[in-house]
């Protein structure tokens, strides 16, 4: 086993790994930005849900609500970058660690998924405001 | 609790591939995990490869699972870990090459400790040279007291075997190293910084750290690795948002 | 898996965290998607949301909002220990998160039920 372990470097931090290791690093700044964000925002729609569900919801009183209110467009909208972003990250390092799923080309498409995701959702808040 | 009169001890014998050896051991007072092994050594089965050195908790080489645990077996009783009929089982520390029997081969750990730039680089003194004057650290200041807390650090692997991230991923430099890189950063008298925020960033460095905890929980000095490594990323954090990396 | 090393409560915290992450994370594009769907109309919307009415949606509701709020709860203990340095009442914290994330689903099942 030790025969044939590579010695480490410890002279000048190899520039791939420098550029790899930043790549990560800043999903990982990503990830706990939208954290933040989310601390926000999770504790306003879960105060919305369950004060919205007494008495049963309907669509009138949903849409009365957000109907041409740009400052739920914005919070929904912003809910909706920062949920789909976290999440895919969130999956990419559980893919990482459960099925070795790494690499660049893994790292982009898990970010696509986060920003489809998004979309999605952005779909759904310009719906409540349209 | 009543003590059984003899311990039953399965012994991993082998080394990635192998299997439990049973003996029984008479049970003795303040007897050790570290005496245990050692009587089936030196009067069952001279065969038995297991590592020790000081026997009092200084050098951090005697460390095994026991009982599914890493521990150190010279500081930890029988009476604590034995259950009431008096059942141990030792294998080698986890996350690690098997050497043979109960001896794990630390260097992937020692490798990994280098990798996170462990080694003090002075900042006024490159090349080795003794500087001219003593540095003033403060004890109080906040930065000592950060490289305080986890310098009592000797190596033994502990946390390294308990670290679940270690499992899941081979590159990840581990508890013990990062704690290392840590309290590098915190001495104003080094002047590798950079290098080191560089070499543990990332999937292989503290970013992988899902603070679980285990490294604080299992470590025999009662460091808090778990807490050097969020010091890491803190760090990591404001830099990049900053720009400064 | 061995239990034995993994038995201490920051460790059950980051298995809370992680499931609940996973099944949210999985969850979310299906939320989404269905609402941008369903709200194309106000008839729709309420059509969505009379299906909605049925007992395993509202089970499944009523776990998602379990999840949300342990998984924000347990959000915070991270965001606690990595952005304040927070060590020694990492315990308390666990048991925080779990009484926060069992009030809000007793909350959300008493408004529903």
């Amino acid at each position: 086993m030790s025969a044939t372990r590579q010695p480490a470097s410890t002279k000048g931090v190899n520039r791939s790994h420098r550029t790899r290791a930043r790549a990560q690093t800043h999903l990982w700044v990503v990830q706990r930005v939208t954290a933040m964000l989310l601390a926000l925002a999770v504790v306003v729609h879960l105060v919305m849900i369950v004060t919205a569900v007494r008495g049963g919801l309907s669509a009138a009183e949903i849409l009365s609500r957000t109907r041409g209110n740009e400052a739920w467009l914005a919070f929904y909208v912003t809910f909706a970058l920062a949920a789909g972003l976290h999440g895919a990250i969130g999956l990419r390092n559980i893919a990482s660690e459960a099925i070795g799923l790494r690499g660049r080309g893994a790292d982009l498409a898990w970010l696509t998924a986060g920003l489809l995701t998004a979309g999605f959702g952005i779909r759904a808040a310009i719906g409540l405001y349209a | 609790m009543a003590e059984a009169a003899s311990l039953t001890v399965s012994v991993w014998r082998g080394a990635e591939q192998g299997s439990f050896a049973r003996f029984e051991v008479p049970a003795r007072a303040n007897q050790t995990v570290l005496d245990v092994v050692t009587y089936i050594q030196r009067e069952l089965d001279p065969s038995l490869a297991y590592r020790f050195a000081c026997r009092v908790g200084m050098c951090g080489s005697c460390a095994m699972t026991v009982n599914g645990r890493a521990r150190w077996t010279c500081r930890t009783h029988v009476r604590k870990v034995v259950d009431a009929d008096g059942a141990l089982e030792l294998r080698p520390l986890a996350n690690l090459p098997v050497i043979r029997d109960l001896a794990a081969d630390l260097a992937p750990f020692f490798d990994k400790w280098s990798r996170a730039r462990g080694t003090f680089q002075p900042k006024d003194a490159p090349d080795g040279a003794v500087p001219e004057d003593f540095a003033v650290v403060p004890p109080a200041s906040k930065q000592r007291r950060e490289a305080d807390a986890g310098i009592e650090c000797i190596g033994c692997a502990v946390c390294y075997a308990s670290c679940d991230v270690v499992a899941w991923n081979d590159e990840y430099l581990g508890p013990a190293a990062l704690n290392r890189a840590w309290t590098l950063v915190n001495d104003v008298r080094d002047g590798g910084r950079a290098e080191r925020l560089d070499a543990v960033a990332g999937d292989a460095g503290c970013h992988s750290c899902h603070s679980t905890q285990s490294c604080t929980e299992r470590c025999p000095k009662n460091l808090d690795p778990s807490s050097a490594i969020a010091g890491l990323k803190r760090a990591l954090f404001w830099d990049t948002l900053l720009g400064r990396r | 898996m061995d239990m034995r090393p993994r038995s201490h409560p920051t460790y059950l915290a980051f298995v809370v965290h992680r499931v609940s992450g996973l099944l949210l994370a999985l969850f979310l594009p299906l939320h989404f998607w269905a609402l941008g769907t369903a709200i194309s109309g106000e008839a729709r919307l309420d059509g969505f949301l009379r299906w909605a009415e049925n007992p395993l949606a509202k089970a499944a509701e009523t776990i998602l909002v379990i999840l949300l709020a342990a998984h924000l709860a347990g959000g915070l203990r991270v965001l606690a220990l990595e952005f304040l340095g927070w060590r020694s009442r990492q315990k308390d914290m666990v048991a925080a998160s779990a009484g926060i994330a069992l009030l809000v689903g007793l909350v959300f099942l008493l408004n529903v039920v």
